[in-house]
């Protein structure tokens, strides 16, 4: 599902657009009524952070977000509530973005049966670098759910390839370095590292890290297959809700195709 | 050695491991490496040798506590006086030893997290010795606990930079610090305070504490002509005690206890006894015992002593618990605050709230012990004095 996302997107000469969204933020009862505003308003794949009490590879922006989503009540059951409604209303492929704690206290084994009952196809673990541990590694990949990888920028290139092998869906290059956050400017190198990615690995290659405006979106669009966007999905829904959510990530598709 | 061997991730049992973002993997490979190397270096091991005798003042005596003893119910009771150290506690053991390291690496910038401040005191002092610039991250909690280590590191000429996220304390000064790392990875060294983070920092702290138990091993074979029948220590993230721990391991016959902060009790829910009560999960980068939630959320933890207040703990320590060659108990923060002033009172000693925990298990626990008990006394206690004045209604007078 993931990558017939990013297949139908490169079909038409488009990158894909991956919007990033808290579960549980602003409100418990939020995450539906976002995410169907960003699926309409043209998400090719949705990010569905599951919060964690200490995200320390998130900037300031998604940290808030999180404390705000638990002290609110949000459970990994309850984000796991949420996309199996957003589910039975849309078809929108969903990673669940997460830490790897909550899915250890939660049980691998049962969370990785309950989110692909809960209509996930793909999963993120940003604290589970490739080769740190074999066993969880293995038993994700054998789900049918996508495993996310990551490169960053201090990845060395021939650590590209084993990365890229036991991910599925598509290869998510963090921008830059540091952690989840918006920037006014994208670093100059990024096409040529993205480049040097794309020709090492089959995966779709999706940027993210810092992306915060349309302009940005359709630079990266120019030289990657996907975009991924967070930090400024969450300020978007701090201005005016998911109907200002819904309108900035159709800001951003309308620039990366224009 | 292979090149892939060198970088290989070591843990202990199942516990440790490096579950942090990719963009540090290749940071821990090349500290990794480095420390391989450097520890195969004759220099490098002498120049550490010379800084930890002339400028930290070591070997720190092993002290026999004899009234101490004999208010611990007629025990033979000897310290180890890492509160002699220069900068008042065993944390300069370490940061020597990673600040030489990060000279060797060319990273002329240093981060660090800090607790009671103590740790952020002893980088702060490696970094003016070596000439590195020095941010330290500091709970806003811990900030106005310890008022006076944050002054005395800006003495030192290091940034502290208050963490207000969070609980306040050093669990987030942790996630900042490891924050700062991600970003300014390519031209940084984290120097991290405890045995705790992703591999190799464990065992690379565990090696520049050693020195305490080594040390100690020696001093009481020349006291008592006899190993101890126990060695006590306190365990926050654990570093002092893995330090004195680690000589003895192989010596069957002598107990290891840690001793973990109750705080105000067990069964309070306001503690630090990750050990006692918690359950293996991964935070700050490795799989170890962890208070946490039924929903896998870090739970906050509580101690009187900023030092203690963490709710991880080193993963060494999750695999001496296991295997059960250590033992781990907690002393509360009643007990802590009764150690603290029974120690001044009867050997003249200000020890560290921190220390207060081991040396509160040698006074309730110390007669039934067979033979000699070393208590590592980690720090002193000046840092306290202020606080636990606070809190016993003396604030005014400070």
């Amino acid at each position: 599902m993931i990558s017939k996302a990013f297949t139908a997107r490169l079909a038409r000469g488009q990158a894909a657009l991956v919007p990033y969204v808290t579960a549980g933020y602003p409100e418990r009862g939020s995450t539906l009524g976002v995410m169907e505003a960003l699926a309409d308003a043209g998400a090719d794949v949705i990010e569905l952070g599951v919060p964690f009490s200490d995200p320390l590879a998130d900037g300031p922006t998604i940290q808030h977000a999180s404390f705000v989503s638990i002290g609110k009540g949000m459970t990994v059951h309850g984000v796991l509530d949420d996309l199996a409604s957003f589910r039975a209303r849309r078809d929108t492929p969903v990673v669940l973005f997460t830490y790897l704690n909550p899915l250890l206290r939660y049980g691998l084994t049962a969370f990785l049966r309950d989110a692909v009952a809960a209509g996930a196809h793909g999963l993120l673990v940003t604290d589970l670098p490739t080769g740190s541990d074999p066993q969880i590694e293995a038993e994700i990949t054998a789900s049918p759910l996508d495993l996310i990888r990551l490169v960053a920028p201090t990845t060395p290139v021939e650590r590209v390839p084993e990365v890229a092998k036991g991910g599925s869906g598509f290869l998510y290059y963090i921008s830059r370095m540091g952690v989840t956050g918006t920037r006014t400017e994208l670093r100059t190198e990024l096409a040529a590292e993205v480049g040097r990615i794309r020709a090492a690995v089959e995966l779709p290659v999706a940027v993210g890290f810092g992306i915060s405006s349309p302009e940005q979106a359709a630079a990266v669009a120019a030289v990657a297959d996907g975009v991924v966007v967070g930090s400024a999905i969450i300020q978007a829904l701090d201005r005016g809700g998911a109907a200002e959510a819904g309108r900035f990530l159709a800001s951003l598709r309308k620039q990366m195709d224009g | 050695m292979t090149p892939a061997d060198a970088t290989a991730t070591q843990r202990f049992g199942p516990y440790g491991g490096r579950y942090v973002p990719e963009t540090l993997i290749h940071a821990l490979d090349e500290l990794t490496e480095a420390y391989a190397a450097a520890g195969l270096d004759a220099e490098f091991r002498s120049s550490l040798a010379a800084l930890l005798k002339d400028f930290a003042g070591r070997p720190t005596p092993l002290y026999h506590a004899r009234r101490l003893g004999q208010a611990a119910g007629h025990a033979s009771v000897y310290l180890k006086r890492e509160d002699l150290n220069h900068t008042g506690a065993h944390k300069i053991n370490n940061t020597l030893g990673q600040a030489l390291l990060a000279v060797r690496m060319g990273k002329r910038r240093i981060i660090a997290e800090t607790g009671a401040g103590q740790h952020g005191v002893a980088t702060a002092t490696a970094c003016a010795l070596f000439d590195l610039d020095c941010v330290v991250y500091m709970g806003e909690e811990d900030v106005q606990r310890q008022a006076l280590n944050v002054y005395r590191m800006e003495l030192l000429g290091a940034e502290v930079r208050p963490v207000g996220a969070g609980t306040r304390t050093l669990k987030d000064a942790t996630n900042e610090a490891i924050r700062d790392w991600v970003t300014n990875v390519g031209t940084t060294h984290y120097i991290i305070g405890s045995v705790v983070g992703p591999d190799p920092f464990p065992r690379m702290v565990r090696d520049f504490q050693s020195v305490i138990g080594h040390e100690a091993r020696e001093q009481i074979l020349e006291a008592e002509g006899r190993l101890p029948a126990a060695v006590v220590a306190c365990v926050g993230g654990g570093s002092n005690a893995i330090g004195i721990f680690h000589a003895f391991v192989p010596d069957a016959g002598v107990e290891l206890v840690g001793v973990e902060a109750a705080g105000e009790g067990l069964d309070s829910g306001h503690h630090s006894a990750s050990l006692a009560a918690g359950s293996p999960g991964v935070l700050h980068g490795s799989l170890s015992y962890l208070l946490q939630d039924s929903d896998g959320q870090v739970a906050p933890a509580h101690s009187v002593s900023a030092g203690l207040d963490y709710p991880g703990v080193g993963p060494e320590h999750s695999f001496l618990k296991d295997t059960q060659r250590a033992r781990y108990t907690s002393a509360t923060d009643d007990e802590a605050l009764d150690a603290f002033h029974r120690l001044s009172e009867l050997e003249g000693i200000i020890a560290a709230l921190e220390s207060a925990h081991a040396v509160a298990h040698v006074l309730a626990h110390g007669r039934t012990y067979a033979g000699p008990v070393v208590v590592c006394l980690s720090g002193r206690g000046d840092k306290d004095v202020a606080h636990v004045a606070r809190i016993e209604g003396r604030g005014s007078l400070l």
